[in-house]
Formats: structure tokens, C-alpha cells, sequence
């Protein structure tokens, strides 16, 4: 019944709002097996809503998400608000959802490079090490889906890189589909295969380059994060001012900016056009470049 | 053996400790102190309801604790006032109608004293087997629903996204604490429970290495304390809920010595 190219999760013209806000609408946005869609945008712009969305946690208050039944997820959130007087080892966390045996522990932490702090208590990790441990125990689930809130937050620049060299063997490893959220807007994992930039509703999408092909980069970054790293270039056709209003390429402003105000896709569109984009014009964007 | 009333008492003291440690766990891991607190106090209220319609006592606490969690449930989704305003209004609102309540009802005699600390000397063979039949009951459903309350309680948006029901479990640990204080009630009075449920847990905290192994010192924390603040009561003639609850107290300062500590 599933083809393999079936996507493990798919929203679909999906929005949420909350006390009359939208939080963000109009995302199209689908994670397939093998291959990893990365969230950008500026604080506030909808990304961990978007992923909400995506995990089921928030209902999509108009549009749909749908995730593939029997969708088998691994989540690592931005953040765990450990009580101190919560005492857990990683051996114990490893297990908080599920049923792993001691080998499929034991083979996830060596996976993310942790496997000698399984006695530890988790309060005593540092910030690295924890993400690891939290990379660990999703990927103990063996997860069809693994999403990840801003997983290298916390960790240093060559800690970034590591985790990101990382989680591009998770991919080929686990055979996962990934969703991974970052709050760096130019610079994402190179091993990425599409970029969805948020703010508010989908800015633009589209593939990033490597980091290897401009000099300048590398020389910034080191040969090291050339191959861990990727630039991605936005390409709006609006720009959101200071006061919440938006310009839009042809020099118009509103004061919203979600699709069917027909300012987005700006190609195709008769000028100042008001028309809605074409369903199989939006859905063929997001295919083309997976 | 149950013919003494010290044996009866050290019984059922101990039936409700071996509860009301591990529950107590997730009520600090949860920081539910003052929900534990709020539950206790309605407690009041239900025995008043019960003396009024001639019912099982045990019952009409057992049932305000279950319509007080609900109230809270719907302030709170209103989101009008802050959470610990909510349980405040709701615990002392309960406390008060209770009193007010039992005041009303001249025609019954009622030592307030006893509701409010306890009255463990005076348990019967009938409140022995509610004990303990409710006690069997809150650890099987403890047991069940483990797993999922102490994900949901580390980070209920990861429980929740990898598959496990968050609502349906605080439904069920909701109906477990209103039996939790409805069964501890005769033991240690409704101004006491939520020492029962905290102080043990708190002790356990410096021995424990994994939260199974906190809720089982927790629990064995508490039948010391029980033990304890019994022959204490005995020994010096005092009230013997309060006796407990300063045994427990006791337990808590001398896991806190240099010595003993392992984290």
C-alpha cells in the first residue's frame, strides 16, 4: 500500500492559532523517509508551532497534518526542565518511553558517541553531552521520523559541527526522515536536502549550497565545516518590516502576509495579482526539490 | 493481634505510608505540593457531605477530592488566575465550607480535632481493610500507569509527540491522590497529609539513583516515620498524627547530614 516515496508526515496548507493569533499558516511542508527538511526563521516565526504541528502536539487549526500510521517518532525538544529532585540516570532515560533492550541502548548511545556516561546521572551531564544523550534516546526508539528542536543550541561551534556530522550518519544509518529545526537563518547542515524558512508562514524553500563551493566561508569556517556545513540563500519576494507589516516585491504593504493575499510566488502572477497560487503549482515546488 | 489498638494503629499507619511515598514522589517531582495541600483540605468538606447524606466517610472524601480536581481543572483551562491562586481559593474555600458546614449540622457530634489531626488510635478493623483495599488499588494503578506518568512528568510534550497519552494518565494519578487522602485522612487529620506524601519522598531523594528506587525509600521512609512517631506518641504522650509527621520530619534532617549524602 505505502510507496517508499510516501511521506512520513505532511502538512497540508496547515496554520495554528492561539488567542486569535495566527502562530503561523499556510505551511506546506512534508518529511519523507531518508531525507532531512530543516526549519529556519527568526525568533517568533513559527517554527517550533510548525513542528508542533508535524508531531501532532498542537491540531492544526485549519489545513491538515497527517503523519503516516503506525509513524514510529523520536523527539529531542529544545529544552527538558529537569527537576533537581528528579533523580534519573541516562541508563533510566534511555528508557522513558519505550522498551529498547540493553544492546539497542547500549548500540544508541555508542551511536552518538556517549555510551560511557550511561551510569551518570542526567542532572550531571554538560550541555553536549546531553544533547547526545537526548540524540541517544530517540534514536533508541529506532524512530521512522526524528525530530529535533534546535539540537546544537548550548554547544560550541566545533560541537555544532560534530553533532551535525552526526546526524547526517543518523540519516544513512537509521534510514530516518528528519525534521530538524535551527535557529541560524544562513547557515544549516549541509547533508540538508530542502530548507523551509519560516516567519509566519513559509517565506521561501528551497536547497542549500555548500559551504565548499565560496571560498570566502570556507576560509571563515575551516575545511573541517565545509563538509558539515551549508549556505543557504533566501530568496523573498517580501520583506517583513519592524511594525509587523510587509512589503511585498512589487512595492505594495499589508498588513499580513499568508497565502491567498496574493503576494507570494510572485512569479506567474499577473501583476499585483490577487489570485490564490494554483494547488499543483504549490505542491510541485515543495516535490521538485526533494 | 488486631485487638490492640497500638498494633491496629502501627497497621494501618503503615498501609498508608507504603502509599504515600511513591505518589509522593511525583507529587514533588510534579511540584504538586499545594495541589496535595488543596485536596486535603476539601477532605473537610467531604466528611461534612458525608455525616449529611449518612454515607461511608472515606467515600464523601474521596469524592469531593475527585469534583475538587475537576473545579481546578476547569479554572484552569479558563486561565483567570494563576495556578497556585486557583489551588489557594479552591483549598481554603473547601476548608472553610467544611467547617462551616459540620457547624451547621448540630445534630451530629463530631470531634473536629480528630478530622483535622488525625485520629489513628481510634482505627477499626473496617478502616484497616478500606486501607489497605485502597492501597492495593493506588499502587496497581501506580504500577499501570508508571511508565507514562514519569515520561509525561520529565516532558509531557516528548511523551506525548512519541505516542503515549499525557491527559489520560493525569486522570488516572488525579483519582489516585483522591484516594491517597481520603484513605490517609483517619491517620494523620487534613492539615497533615501532604507531609505524609512529601516528607518521606523528599528524605528519599538523597538516597536514590533512579526514580523506582526513590519511590521504594519513599515508601519505606514513611513506615519508619510511622513506626517512630507511633512509639514516640506512646512514649511521651503526644498526638500521634503530629507524632509521625515530626518523625518523618526527623528521617528528612538526618538524610540531610554530610554524612549520609550521596548526591
Amino acid at each position: 500500500m505505502l510507496k517508499p516515496a510516501d511521506p512520513l508526515v505532511q502538512l497540508t496548507n496547515a496554520g495554528a492559532r492561539r488567542a486569535g493569533r495566527w502562530l503561523v499558516r499556510g505551511v506546506d511542508m512534508a518529511v519523507r523517509p531518508g531525507e532531512i527538511v530543516t526549519l529556519v526563521g527568526p525568533n517568533g516565526s513559527g517554527k517550533s508551532t510548525t513542528a508542533k504541528l508535524a508531531l501532532g502536539l498542537m491540531a492544526p487549526d485549519e489545513g491538515t497534518a497527517v503523519r503516516r500510521p503506525g509513524l514510529r517518532v523520536g523527539y529531542v525538544p529544545q529544552e527538558l526542565a529537569l527537576d533537581w529532585t528528579l533523580p534519573v540516570t541516562v541508563a533510566r532515560f534511555m528508557r522513558l518511553t519505550g522498551h529498547p533492550s540493553d544492546d539497542e541502548v547500549e548500540a544508541a548511545l555508542t551511536s552518538t558517541g556517549v555510551a560511557h556516561l550511561r551510569q551518570n546521572q542526567l542532572r550531571t551531564l554538560s550541555g553536549g553531552e546531553f544533547q547526545r544523550v537526548m540524540l541517544a534516546r530517540a534514536l533508541g526508539r529506532k524512530p521512522d521520523l526524528l525530530v529535533l528542536d534546535e539540537p546544537v543550541q548550548g554547544v560550541d561551534y566545533t560541537g555544532e559541527i560534530a553533532l551535525y556530522e552526526l546526524i547526517a550518519r543518523i540519516r544513512d544509518d537509521w534510514a530516518c526522515g528528519i525534521l530538524l529545526i535551527s535557529h541560524d537563518l544562513h547557515v544549516v547542515m549541509a547533508a540538508t536536502d530542502r530548507v523551509v524558512c519560516l516567519n509566519g508562514h513559509v517565506c521561501c524553500e528551497g536547497t542549500p549550497t555548500a559551504v565548499a563551493e565560496s571560498a570566502a566561508y570556507r576560509e571563515l569556517f575551516g575545511d573541517r565545516a565545509a563538509s558539515a556545513l551549508a549556505l543557504y540563500e533566501h530568496h523573498h519576494d517580501h520583506t517583513h518590516l519592524p511594525d509587523g507589516r510587509v512589503r511585498h516585491a512589487d512595492g505594495t504593504v499589508t498588513d499580513h502576509c499568508h497565502p491567498g493575499d496574493g503576494h507570494h510566488h510572485a512569479q506567474g502572477h499577473p501583476p499585483g495579482g490577487t489570485a490564490r497560487p494554483s494547488e499543483p503549482e504549490r505542491r510541485g515546488k515543495g516535490q521538485g526539490d526533494a | 493481634m488486631l485487638d490492640d489498638f497500638f498494633v491496629r494503629a502501627l497497621v494501618a499507619g503503615t498501609g498508608v505510608a507504603l502509599v504515600a511515598g511513591p505518589l509522593g514522589c511525583f507529587v514533588i517531582w510534579r511540584r504538586l505540593a499545594y495541589y496535595g495541600d488543596t485536596l486535603s483540605h476539601a477532605a473537610l468538606l467531604g466528611v461534612a457531605l458525608a455525616l449529611l447524606l449518612e454515607a461511608q466517610i472515606t467515600v464523601g472524601v474521596f469524592a469531593v477530592a475527585i469534583l475538587v480536581s475537576l473545579a481546578l481543572y476547569a479554572l484552569q483551562s479558563r486561565a483567570t488566575l494563576a495556578t497556585d491562586a486557583i489551588l489557594g481559593l479552591l483549598s481554603h474555600s473547601a476548608l472553610a465550607l467544611g467547617l462551616v458546614a459540620l457547624a451547621f449540622m448540630t445534630w451530629v457530634r463530631v470531634d473536629l480535632m480528630s478530622f483535622l489531626v488525625g485520629d489513628i488510635l481510634a482505627v477499626s478493623r473496617t478502616d484497616i481493610a478500606v486501607i489497605y483495599l485502597g492501597g492495593a488499588a493506588v499502587l496497581a494503578g501506580l504500577v499501570v500507569i508508571w511508565k507514562p506518568l514519569f515520561a509525561a512528568t520529565v516532558s509531557r510534550e516528548l511523551a506525548k509527540a512519541e505516542g503515549m497519552a499525557p491527559a489520560r494518565t493525569d486522570i488516572v494519578f488525579m483519582v489516585l491522590m483522591a484516594i491517597v487522602v481520603a484513605i490517609a485522612m483517619k491517620i494523620v487529620g487534613v492539615l497533615l497529609i501532604t507531609a505524609m506524601l512529601i516528607i518521606p519522598a523528599a528524605t528519599a531523594r538523597r538516597f536514590a539513583g533512579g526514580p523506582e528506587q526513590m519511590a521504594i525509600i519513599a515508601a519505606l521512609a514513611g513506615v519508619a516515620a510511622v513506626i517512630a512517631g507511633l512509639f514516640g506518641s506512646l512514649q511521651w504522650d503526644t498526638p500521634s498524627g503530629p507524632s509521625i509527621v515530626v518523625a518523618a520530619l526527623i528521617l528528612f534532617v538526618l538524610s540531610l547530614a554530610p554524612l549520609m549524602r550521596r548526591s
